[in-house]
C-alpha cells in the first residue's frame, strides 16, 4: 500500500507529455529526498477494459513486493476519442536517512478504438528502455494488444481464463513461438511439480519413475488446462509418448507410451474445489505402489501406499499463495526462464484430440 | 547468481529428470536435532527460519524437529515455546495451519549435554521417526549451544552411536565461534573429526548465507569488465569495513570474552577478504570454492610479535553520542567488568602474498558504537599516470574507487572523475551507483533459511572447512596473543565517532580510511 504518492493527470494529452510528466515527477521526488530511488526492474503493460480497471487494480495490489517497477495500464473504452492519462509515483514508505525509499511508477492511459492503429507509438515512449517488458491482457483483446508484443520480452497469460482448454493450449503454443510465455495455469502446478520431484528424488525412488503406470489429476472445473500442463510436464521430463485425450464420464482419459509399459492418464474435475488449480495428484506403478498429494490444511496431504498394501499419511507444510501470490509469481517469472514449460506445453498440445 | 541453488546434491544412481527447471531443489527427508533448543539463537533465528521454510513449502517432504535442552518439559510445552518464538521473531506473520503442521512434527528430549541417557532417549526418538517413515531419515545435529558444550555433545553423539548411520546421511552443524584461539580450534577440529568425517560437518558462518556475500562472486566472476583490473597492477588498496552504530546491548557475557577481532574479523571479515581476493574457482562446488579461499588465507603472512603493533590497532569506546542520545562507554555497559581490556574496535593491515596481490594492502576494521552502521568493501584503483590538464580550482582527480556495500543499502558504486560543466576543464568526483534494492523483485531470504537448507542437502559451499578455520586462526592468533601480553594502555574512541585516531597509523602513505 503506497503511503507516499505524487500524481499528475491530463486530459487530451500526448505520449510525450506523459513521459515528460514522469521525468518531472521523478526529479521532484529526488529533490525532496535523495532516499527516493526509482525501482528499475520490469515494465509491465496491462491492456484492460476501462470499466473493469478497478478489478485489475485490486488484483495488482495483491501481488505485494512483486509489483512491476513501471506499470503502464492501457484502459480501453472503444468509443473514447480523447487520450487521457494519470501518472502516479509512489513509495511504500516515507524516506528516512540512510534507507532507500523505492519509487514505483504507474501510468494509466485511457484510450479508444481510434488510438489502436498507433498503439505502439503511444506505449513505446512510456516504457523504460533497456528494462524487460511484460505484456498482460487479462480481458481478452488478444488481437488488439498483439502489436505490443514487439515491445515485450514476455507475455503473461492465464490459460484457465480461456473457455476451452484445448484452445488455451494452442493459443499459448502460438504465443510461445513469438515471445516468452508466463502462464499462470503452469505456475499453479509449481508446488505439485516440486513435491512430485521431491518424492521421486531419493535414488531408490528415482528407479520407480520408469515403472509409473497410472497418473490421475483432479482439478478445479475451470483448470483443465493446468492439469494438462502437469501431465505434459511428466510426459516431457520422463520421455513418454502421449496419445490423445478422450472424454469419459465427464473426465478426460488418455495414455502415454513408454519403453516399459503404457501409462494410464486421467483428468477429473473436482466440483467442490473453490480455487483454481489442482485438487490432488495420484501416481501409481504397476507393482501397486502409489502416492497421492492432495490439498489440505497447512500444506499438501500425502498418502503413500507400498506394494504390500501398507499405507502412510502425513502433511507436507506449505502455505497457499492465493490468487494474488500466483499473479505476483507470474510477474517475477517474467525475469526468469523456465526451460521445462515449453516442452510441457508441446506435450500437452500433442495430446489434444 | 545463487552459488549452489539448482545443483542437486547427493547424486547416486540415475539423475532425477523431474528436478530440471525447478527453482527449489528437493531436500532429502530429515530429522533436525537442535541442541540448545530453548536458547536465544534457536528462538530468534532457527525456529523462525524453519517456519519460513515450511511456509514456502521448502522443507523436506518428511521433516521432524527434535529439541534438546536441559530442562524437563513435555513435548507440548516445547511446541508452545516454539510457537511463541516463531510468532515473535518470524519475518512474516505465521499462517496458523502451516504452523500447526510444522509443530505437529516437533518433539523434545530433556537432558544435560553430558548425560548419556539423554542420547539414548534421543536415539529412541530418532528411531521412532524412522519407523513412522518406513525407512531411515537423514539426521542433522545442530549445535546451538555455548561453545564449551561442543566437545561433550560431539563425544556423546559418537559414543551413543548417533554419528553415523548405514542407510542415512548424518550431518553436524556447528555454530560459531569455532574456538577462541588457534589451539582451541585445532582441538575442536580434532574432536569433531575423531567422530565425524569432514563431509558430514557444516561450520556456520552466517555471513556466507547472506545474499550480498554470495553476490560478490557473481559480481566478480559474471562480469568481464572487472577481472582484468582485479590485481596489483591496477588496484592500490582494499578496505573492508564492518561498522556498527550500536553498543553491545545484552551480549556483554559473550562479547567481553570475545572482543571485536574474534567476533567479526577472525571469521566474517576474513571470509569477505577471501571473496575479494580468491582466484576464480573452476566450478562452484563446495570443494573448489573452499580450495580457492584457503589459498588466499594461506597467502596472508602470519604476523610476528614484532609486526603486530605495526599492522594492528585495537581500542575501546568511551561515552559519547549516538543517534542524538548520550550513550555510555564500554566499561559502563551492563555486565562489563570495570577494568575490562576487551577491544570493541579492531583494525588490521594485511597483505596477500601471491602473484595477483603482492604489495596491495588489505585494510580491515570493525567496531561497535561507530558513527554509522555500514559493511562495505572499497577497492581503490591506482591513479592515472598522467593528467594533461590543470587541477587548479577543482577537488582534483581522485583515484577511481569501487565500493561494494553489503549493508544497509546493498549495492555497488563506482567513483569516477567528471568535468564540472563550464568553460574550464575542472574535475570533480561523481558516483555511478547501482542498488540491489531497485533492481530485483525478490526479497533476500534470511541467511539461516539458506544455510539450514544447504546443510540438509549436504551442500557445504557456504560453510567453513576445517583448514579454512585453522588458516583464519593462524592469522588472528598471533595478534590476539600480542595484544594480551601488551602493557601499553588500550586506546579509546568516543562513541559515535569514526574510531580511534591510532588507526590512521596503519595507513600506507597516500591511503586514508573511508568515512564511516
Amino acid at each position: 500500500m503506497a503511503v507516499d504518492e505524487a500524481v499528475w493527470s491530463a486530459q487530451g494529452t500526448t505520449p510525450d507529455a506523459i513521459e515528460g510528466a514522469l521525468r518531472e515527477l521523478l526529479v521532484e521526488r529526488h529533490a525532496e529526498s535523495d532516499s527516493y530511488v526509482p525501482a528499475r526492474v520490469l515494465n509491465m503493460i496491462a491492456f484492460v477494459d476501462l470499466e473493469w480497471m478497478g478489478e485489475i487494480a485490486n488484483r495488482l495490489r495483491g501481488v505485494g513486493r512483486y509489483s512491476a517497477s513501471r506499470l503502464v495500464v492501457l484502459a480501453y473504452e472503444p468509443r473514447r476519442q480523447r487520450l487521457d492519462a494519470r501518472v502516479m509515483i509512489s513509495s511504500e514508505r516515507e524516506p528516512t536517512p540512510g534507507e532507500l525509499a523505492l519509487l514505483h511508477e504507474t501510468v494509466v492511459v485511457e484510450l479508444g478504438r481510434r488510438h489502436l492503429d498507433d498503439l505502439i507509438t503511444i506505449v513505446d515512449p512510456l516504457v523504460v528502455t533497456d528494462m524487460p517488458t511484460l505484456l498482460w491482457s487479462p480481458h481478452g483483446h488478444h488481437d488488439t494488444a498483439a502489436p505490443l508484443l514487439r515491445l515485450s520480452q514476455s507475455v503473461l497469460v492465464d490459460s484457465v481464463d480461456e473457455p476451452d482448454a484445448g484452445e488455451a493450449v494452442q493459443r499459448a503454443g502460438a504465443l510461445a513461438e513469438q515471445v516468452y510465455v508466463v502462464d499462470l495455469a503452469w505456475l499453479r502446478t509449481t508446488p505439485w511439480r516440486e513435491r512430485v520431484a521431491a518424492w521421486f528424488d531419493p535414488p531408490r525412488k528415482r528407479l520407480e519413475l520408469a515403472h509409473l503406470s497410472a497418473v490421475t489429476v483432479r482439478h478445479h472445473p475451470e483448470s483443465t488446462v493446468a492439469a494438462m500442463l502437469f501431465v505434459g510436464w511428466l510426459a516431457s521430463r520422463l520421455g513418454w509418448k502421449p496419445g490423445a485425450w478422450a472424454g469419459e464420464d465427464g473426465a478426460l482419459r488418455g495414455s502415454a507410451h513408454t519403453s516399459r509399459q503404457d501409462v494410464a492418464l486421467r483428468l477429473e474435475a473436482a466440483p467442490d474445489l473453490l480455487v483454481r488449480g489442482l485438487e490432488d495428484v495420484t501416481l501409481g506403478t504397476a507393482e501397486g505402489q502409489s502416492v497421492t498429494l492432495a490439498r489440505g490444511r497447512g500444506g499438501l496431504r500425502a498418502r503413500a501406499r507400498s506394494a504390500d498394501g501398507g499405507e502412510r499419511e502425513w502433511t507436507i507444510p506449505g502455505a497457499s499463495r492465493g490468487e494474488g501470490g500466483v499473479l505476483g509469481e507470474g510477474i517475477r517469472q517474467a525475469l526468469l526462464r523456465d526451460p521445462t514449460y515449453l516442452p510441457a506445453l508441446e506435450a500437452a498440445r500433442a495430446m489434444l484430440p | 547468481m545463487a552459488i549452489s541453488a539448482g545443483r542437486p546434491t547427493e547424486q547416486q544412481g540415475p539423475a532425477n529428470p523431474l528436478v530440471a527447471g525447478l527453482e527449489r531443489v528437493p531436500v532429502a527427508a530429515t530429522t533436525l536435532v537442535i541442541f540448545g533448543a530453548t536458547g536465544d539463537l534457536a528462538r530468534r533465528k532457527l525456529l523462525p527460519a524453519l517456519y519460513n521454510l515450511a511456509h514456502e513449502g521448502a522443507l523436506p517432504e518428511r521433516f521432524h524437529l527434535i529439541g534438546v535442552a536441559r530442562k524437563e518439559k513435555a513435548h507440548e510445552d516445547y511446541r508452545a515455546e516454539c510457537e511463541e518464538a516463531i510468532r515473535q521473531f518470524s519475518r512474516r506473520k505465521p499462517d496458523d495451519d502451516v504452523l500447526s503442521a510444522l509443530l505437529a512434527n516437533v518433539k523434545y528430549v530433556p537432558g544435560t549435554f553430558d548425560d548419556a541417557s539423554a542420547y539414548g532417549a534421543l536415539g529412541d526418538q530418532l528411531q521412532e521417526f524412522d519407523e513412522d517413515h518406513g525407512e531411515p531419515l537423514n539426521r542433522a545435529f545442530y549445535l546451538s549451544t555455548a561453545p564449551e558444550f561442543f566437545p561433550v555433545i560431539i563425544d556423546r553423539l559418537g559414543t551413543g552411536g548417533l554419528a553415523h548411520h548405514e542407510h542415512a546421511k548424518v550431518r553436524l552443524i556447528i555454530e560459531k565461534p569455532f574456538g577462541t584461539s588457534l589451539q582451541e580450534a585445532r582441538e575442536l577440529n580434532r574432536e569433531v573429526l575423531g567422530i565425524f568425517d569432514e563431509t558430514q560437518v557444516f561450520r556456520i558462518d552466517h555471513y556466507l548465507g547472506k545474499e550480498t556475500v554470495q553476490n560478490m562472486m557473481a559480481f566478480r566472476f559474471a562480469n568481464g569488465m572487472f577481472e582484468p583490473l582485479w590485481n596489483r597492477n591496477y588496484i592500490e588498496s582494499i578496505q573492508i569495513t564492518a561498522a556498527e552504530d550500536i553498543g553491545i546491548g545484552s551480549r556483554a557475557g559473550y562479547y567481553d570474552h570475545a572482543g571485536a577481532l574474534r567476533d567479526l574479523i577472525q571469521n566474517h571479515m576474513l571470509q569477505l577478504l577471501c571473496h575479494v581476493a580468491m582466484e576464480p574457482p573452476v566450478s562452484f562446488t563446495a570443494e573448489e570454492v573452499r580450495n580457492e579461499k584457503v589459498k588466499v588465507l594461506q597467502a596472508v603472512p602470519h604476523p610476528t610479535p614484532a609486526q603486530v603493533p605495526n599492522i594492528s590497532v585495537h581500542a575501546q569506546y568511551t561515552a559519547g553520542h549516538a543517534g542524538g542520545e548520550d550513550v555510555p562507554g564500554y566499561l559502563e555497559e551492563d555486565g562489563v567488568a570495570p577494568d575490562s581490556t576487551t577491544e570493541t574496535y579492531a583494525a588490521l593491515r594485511l597483505e596477500v602474498d601471491n602473484w595477483r596481490w603482492a604489495g596491495v594492502p588489505f585494510y580491515l576494521r570493525t567496531g561497535k558504537r561507530l558513527a554509522r552502521k555500514v559493511t562495505e568493501i572499497a577497492v581503490t584503483l591506482k591513479p592515472v599516470p598522467h593528467l594533461a590538464f590543470s587541477q587548479e580550482g577543482s577537488l582534483g582527480v581522485q583515484p577511481n574507487q569501487l565500493v561494494l556495500t553489503l549493508q544497509p543499502n546493498e549495492g555497488v558504486s563506482l567513483r569516477l572523475g567528471a568535468k564540472i560543466p563550464g568553460t574550464r576543464m575542472v574535475i570533480r568526483p561523481v558516483n555511478m551507483e547501482f542498488l540491489y534494492g531497485t533492481a530485483f523483485l525478490s526479497q533476500s531470504p534470511e541467511a539461516y533459511e539458506r544455510l539450514i537448507t544447504d546443510a540438509m542437502r549436504g551442500d557445504a559451499t557456504l560453510f567453513t572447512r576445517n583448514d579454512e578455520v585453522e588458516a583464519q586462526w593462524l592469522i588472528c592468533d598471533p595478534i590476539l596473543k600480542e595484544w594480551e601480553h601488551s602493557s601499553d594502555p588500550l586506546p579509546t574512541y568516543e562513541a559515535g565517532s569514526q574510531g580511534p585516531a591510532e588507526a590512521d597509523r596503519l595507513m600506507r602513505v597516500g591511503d586514508h580510511w573511508r568515512a564511516i
